[in-house]
């Protein structure tokens, strides 16, 4: 070990001075080992939630979408809200992945591999919800451009179509940039695989990897090609999913500062989910010296300062309803924070606005408990955010139809649900494969620069 | 045994069939006959010769409902008070503040009566149903293109290719759409569209006691429609929106949304 990497590098980004076997071993053992008590625990909760997820779906099929707490002025529910904000946490993956990678932040290796996970599956639950919130999910493929013998063809002037384009197009480049990103990873497990069924598995999935420098440069092309196909993608999948709402001409909805106010908030809350789920897996599997403090504390910058336009993009809404005069844009604003669902706007104006605030003291930025708590009242003020869009529609144009939106059992079992479905495929991927970028990592670390030594070459 | 069985003879059998098997095939052949007549007129039916719409003259209407009643009933609209292809709403307009808008059952059952009559400048009743946009924001949203306008200017669903998103009952800035709770699809006012494409007027025109509701067509200088057109003040709702509307309003001022 040369003595430039021995003093503190203020550059390093992982601590502990690891060796590439120390960065193999500290990841490749966590598929490795014995299943621990506290996963089966965790998995058999969130599997029986993801379960009751399922049966529920089945009893809504049975019955009708009548089972939610839908009114007349709300046709949309907590399907809607639930999707949107399933597609919003699925933002900050590829954003690590794709943008970050482009951009050289090389901090991104440690919390990548996990944010692309996160991401598909996160998007895997967003994808239940509209399939399910329509009235007859059974032909649902018709908003699909599926050649059909009634010789019809889906509206493409329907935000809802661009909708499954959107979401559809950023699930296969997700899941393709993920995969990807495994394959040397793959291999590494394989070749450390003790048994013949390991072997087996991990072989099949790792492609015949085997490392040569012809492979890594077709690898490192194919993953920058990949990277520059999903940047366009991290801004187009919410913008297209804003204009779910903007298209539709009712007070609130109607706003062209949808799709850059929801881009921001998808990679805000998808920074806070990163961010509880990295706080929980560094300690659960002893990552510290992969996911430093440093990574996290620009995790918490771009969290301030994504949650500053989230609530730029609050303000300027109500400046353009009054500026705009229009009397039923203002009443929509004004009734959003003082009429019957004030409590919701002000958890989701505390959560997304206030508290991301606290991010601007150094401190508080690398305190771990605080960062953890913030995380999780940004999660909930990015729910209750898509919550208020969708259900103030309950006081639209028409006085006479004005109601309340209450949630049923049915509706709230739906979310609870597709959080266990989330959390039961990221178990399983925490499980069952390399839960950070093991090369990417030692690309970053001092021994893979040629130069850290300070020697210069030619 | 044998006797009783009851028992055509044979002769009385081959009799009776030479009498009626004649008549059968006379009805039957009249039948399809009258089959094809009806075809024949309805397909002289070319919707590209109409363009209909309706006037509604909110100073005429007494609030009785019957049209919202009679939609419910020739159309197979659900009784619930949540299911409505009109509907009437009643607007109270204070001396002081904001109007108050109510339409309870949609006007079905009358309204109740106004307990502070002295602080109340005026009251109004306004019927309401699907504006058959001419540039339709529901039309515009549907993934499957199962709403449209059809030829002769009527905005229609095609139950059969709904899927029930319920995105054109958000974006219907006139309520005028709510989801089956039997079918699972969109449902809205269809002008009667099988009554009007027979030359019928819709139910609701057709009950209405006041004449407050006048049907025809745009362009047919004979249509009691246009005449409407020509004596009225007209408005039409929420113009800003730019959906084109073709349900006029005569006596709507600003306050009815």
């Amino acid at each position: 070990m040369s003595s430039a990497t021995e003093h503190h590098d203020p550059n390093c980004l992982v601590t502990g001075n690891p060796t590439f076997e120390s960065i193999t071993e500290s990841v490749s053992c966590i598929p490795e080992s014995r299943t621990p008590l506290a996963w089966k625990i965790m998995f058999s909760i969130s599997a029986s939630l993801a379960l009751g997820l399922f049966c529920l779906i089945g009893y809504l099929f049975w019955e009708g979408v009548g089972v939610w707490g839908l009114n007349n002025p709300v046709g949309w529910g907590w399907a809607i809200v639930n999707f949107v904000f399933w597609v919003g946490i699925g933002h900050a993956g590829t954003l690590i992945s794709a943008i970050l990678f482009l951009l050289r932040q090389r901090w991104r290796t440690a919390i990548n591999r996990f944010a692309e996970g996160m991401t598909i599956f996160a998007v895997i639950c967003a994808l239940i919800f509209p399939t399910i919130h329509v009235g007859r999910a059974w032909v649902i493929h018709w908003t699909l451009p599926i050649p059909n013998q009634m010789g019809v063809w889906p509206n493409f002037r329907s935000p809802l179509l661009w909708d499954s384009f959107a979401v559809g197009t950023y699930f296969i480049c997700s899941f393709l940039f993920w995969y990807v990103g495994l394959i040397p990873d793959l291999a590494t497990l394989r070749d450390r695989a003790k048994t013949r069924i390991r072997k087996i598995i991990y072989g099949l999935f790792s492609l015949g990897w085997r490392g040569g420098n012809r492979q890594w440069r077709h690898y490192e092309l194919t993953y920058l090609i990949l990277a520059g196909i999903s940047t366009p993608l991290v801004l187009s999948v919410h913008s297209i999913v804003s204009t779910d709402f903007a298209t539709a001409q009712v007070p609130g909805w109607h706003t062209t500062i949808f799709p850059p106010y929801f881009v921001a908030g998808a990679i805000f809350s998808g920074f806070a989910m990163v961010m509880t789920l990295s706080l929980i897996a560094r300690k659960v599997f002893n990552l510290t010296h992969i996911i430093t403090k440093k990574v996290l504390e620009r995790m918490n910058m771009i969290m301030l300062l994504t949650g500053m336009m989230v609530g730029y993009a609050y303000s300027m809404e109500f400046f353009i309803a009054w500026y705009s005069g229009n009397i039923y844009e203002q009443f929509a604003f004004v009734n959003r924070a003082f009429g019957p669902y004030a409590w919701a706007y002000w958890i989701m104006i505390s959560c997304n606005v206030l508290v991301p605030q606290i991010f601007w003291f150094k401190k508080l930025r690398n305190h771990l408990v605080v960062m953890f708590i913030a995380s999780i009242f940004i999660n909930i003020g990015m729910w209750f955010e898509r919550f208020v869009i969708v259900v103030t529609l309950a006081r639209d144009f028409l006085p006479a139809a004005w109601d309340y939106y209450s949630p049923t059992w049915h509706d709230i079992g739906l979310l609870i649900g597709s959080f266990g479905l989330f959390f039961t495929l990221f178990l399983l991927f925490m499980r069952f494969l390399p839960i950070v970028a093991m090369s990417e990592v030692k690309g970053i670390l001092p021994q893979a620069d040629p130069h850290k030594s300070g020697e210069h070459h030619g | 045994m044998k006797q009783d069985k009851p028992c055509i003879p044979r002769r009385e059998f081959l009799q009776t069939s030479a009498k009626k098997i004649p008549g059968l095939v006379v009805a039957a052949a009249a039948l399809s006959t009258g089959k094809t007549l009806l075809a024949e007129e309805n397909s002289e039916y070319n919707p590209e010769d109409h363009n209909y719409a309706m006037g509604v003259d909110i100073h005429k209407c007494i609030g009785c409902g019957r049209c919202a009643d009679a939609c419910k009933k020739e159309n197979k609209v659900p009784l619930e008070p949540e299911f409505f292809r009109t509907w009437v709403e009643r607007y109270v307009i204070p001396v002081e503040g904001e109007a108050r808008v109510d339409s309870p059952n949609g006007g079905i059952d009358g309204f109740p009566e106004i307990k502070e009559k002295d602080e109340i400048l005026r009251s109004f009743f306004v019927p309401k149903l699907c504006n058959h946009c001419d540039n339709a924001p529901c039309v515009q949203v549907c993934p499957v293109g199962a709403t449209f306008k059809s030829r002769d200017g009527v905005v229609l669903v095609d139950e059969s290719y709904c899927v029930g998103c319920r995105y054109c009952i958000q974006a219907c800035p006139y309520g005028a759409r709510y989801l089956h709770p039997t079918k699972h699809v969109a449902d809205k006012c269809t002008f009667c569209y099988h009554r009007i494409t027979k030359g019928m007027l819709p139910a609701c025109v057709e009950v209405c006691p006041t004449h407050t509701r006048v049907f025809g067509e745009e362009g047919h200088r004979s249509s009691p429609l246009m005449r409407f057109l020509r004596f009225k003040d007209v408005n039409v709702l929420k113009a800003g929106l730019n959906t084109k509307p073709k349900v006029y309003y005569a006596g709507a001022n600003g306050e009815v949304r």
